[in-house]
């Protein structure tokens, strides 16, 4: 707990990341309380992706710290599949599991790592599937669905883990745009009920109506951070200026 | 030259006489030799140096030796070690037979291994990012994600790999077997009628080949079902 009463589930502390000799965070501090909606823009390149992959450790941090849920990650595989447990993600490409039914693909982690029944797996399975709208598709492959049915899937993989927090990264730039809005809904809907998320993405529309705060990186840094009324309407950075003008041209 | 029609027609029956000794070299060593390469391709990935080492080096000199050499070595060459005649494998290695399996299946597995590692390399890696975001541990990705679809991409190399190990049953007349090859070669020696023997003995693997292809095409069809767009 902190003086104003919240409690922080992710926090960043002077995070560096390197590829070779290219860095790609710089010195990233953050900190995310419960329930809180972060949305994270930036060009492309500028290591939103990055940063949020080193929250559950799909990349490795070389810098500072990262804690998540009070646990810090470190190189401890016991700690990486603790924390693992508690952040959901969802990515661009999906990643569903091709040769397993929609359903099973739900299924799959609670039964592995939470040793969870059959009947109780499938059971939890389904309510997300309601809740995320396509119960009807339980049983087929993903190679038969849609793309944003697949992305819903994929969201309601994460949620089978009751994760504490969400990330998603870039969860609707594979999409096509007629699709993009019946996952935008679903996020919205998560959001309201109260989840914890990390989302990079470049729908602007749902950053303004969905975000406490947004955060905009560029070259590995946080380059400036608001809520959103005041990010859109007075951006203090250049480069964030120039981003936002590049963005909202069209 | 005139065809011996009668030839022909008399040495395919006998011929068929070692067809099962053929399909019989052919599963034992695709059997023993996927197992061999299944545990090859585990040390190979293992990440430790002991374990990656001795399976690199063992796969590079399988493939890049000849078969007969191999099958050599293994029957006129071994005997000459009082070791190998003193020890376990001794009533195997003494056989033709047993040196045939024992040949074939080292062969192949060192193939295998590598068909099986192309599999693994196919598979996606935003699958298993997928699988350790959600907490399974490495050995569970490996078990019920990337195996599985691995096995799918396999498929057609290993089926050829098959088709190839069929064909170097042959090589195993050449130690005094006799599978079909054998018997052909014995009714040449017989006959001095290579064309009409040999041209025989040729349609006869093809058609194996035919039916190892087709059954395999189900298997991948099978194991590729999820793939359809439609139900």
């Amino acid at each position: 707990m902190t003086e104003n009463g919240q409690q922080p589930v992710i926090v960043l502390e002077n995070v560096d990341k390197h590829f070779g000799d290219f860095q790609a965070l710089k010195n990233i501090n953050l900190t995310v309380n419960r329930g809180e909606r972060l949305v994270v823009c930036g060009p492309s390149g500028s290591g939103k992706s990055t940063m949020i992959r080193c929250i559950n450790r799909l990349e490795e941090h070389d810098g500072g710290r990262i804690f998540v849920n009070g646990k810090e990650l470190t190189g401890d595989v016991k700690d990486i599949d603790a924390v693992r447990r508690e952040v959901g993600m969802v990515f661009q490409s999906f990643n569903l599991f091709p040769h397993l039914t929609v359903v099973k693909n739900l299924m799959l982690a609670p039964k592995l790592v939470r040793k969870a029944g059959k009947a109780e797996a499938r059971e939890t399975a389904m309510r997300f599937l309601e809740r995320v709208r396509i119960p009807e598709q339980a049983d087929k492959y993903p190679a038969q669905l849609s793309g944003g049915q697949q992305q819903r899937v994929a969201i309601a993989r994460a949620l089978c883990m009751n994760p504490e927090v969400m990330l998603f990264d870039e969860p609707t730039s594979a999409l096509d745009p007629e699709m993009i809005s019946e996952v935008l809904d679903v996020m919205v809907d998560l959001a309201k009920d109260g989840m914890t998320m990390i989302c990079v993405t470049h729908e602007m529309g749902f950053a303004r109506s969905v975000a406490d705060q947004i955060l905009f990186m560029d070259a590995g840094e946080i380059v400036e951070m608001g809520p959103p009324k005041t990010f859109f309407d007075q951006p203090k950075n250049e480069r964030t200026k120039l981003f936002l003008s590049q963005i909202i041209q069209h | 030259m005139i065809v011996d029609f009668t030839l022909i027609t008399d040495s395919i029956p006998k011929m068929l006489m070692g067809i099962g000794l053929t399909v019989e070299l052919m599963i034992v060593s695709a059997v023993l030799g996927t197992v061999l390469a299944i545990v090859l391709l585990l040390m190979r990935i293992s990440g430790l140096w002991y374990l990656v080492w001795p399976s690199v080096s063992y796969i590079y000199v399988f493939r890049g030796t000849p078969i007969l050499v191999q099958i050599f070595i293994i029957y006129y060459g071994l005997p000459q070690f009082e070791v190998i005649r003193d020890s376990i494998f001794w009533p195997i290695l003494r056989e033709p037979y047993g040196c045939a399996v024992v040949a074939l299946s080292l062969n192949t597995g060192a193939y295998v291994s590598e068909i099986l590692r192309g599999g693994i390399l196919g598979v996606d890696r935003g699958l298993g990012e997928a699988g350790a975001a959600l907490g399974l541990s490495v050995r569970q990705r490996f078990i019920h994600i990337t195996t599985p679809i691995a096995i799918r991409l396999a498929i057609p190399a290993y089926s050829n790999d098959i088709v190839s190990l069929m064909k170097s049953t042959a090589l195993a007349s050449t130690i005094t077997l006799l599978d079909m090859m054998g018997i052909a070669r014995t009714i040449v020696a017989e006959t001095f009628a290579p064309y009409e023997v040999f041209i025989s003995l040729a349609v006869i693997y093809i058609i194996m080949t035919f039916f190892i292809q087709k059954g395999f095409g189900r298997f991948e069809k099978h194991m590729s079902r999820y793939l359809k767009k439609e139900a």
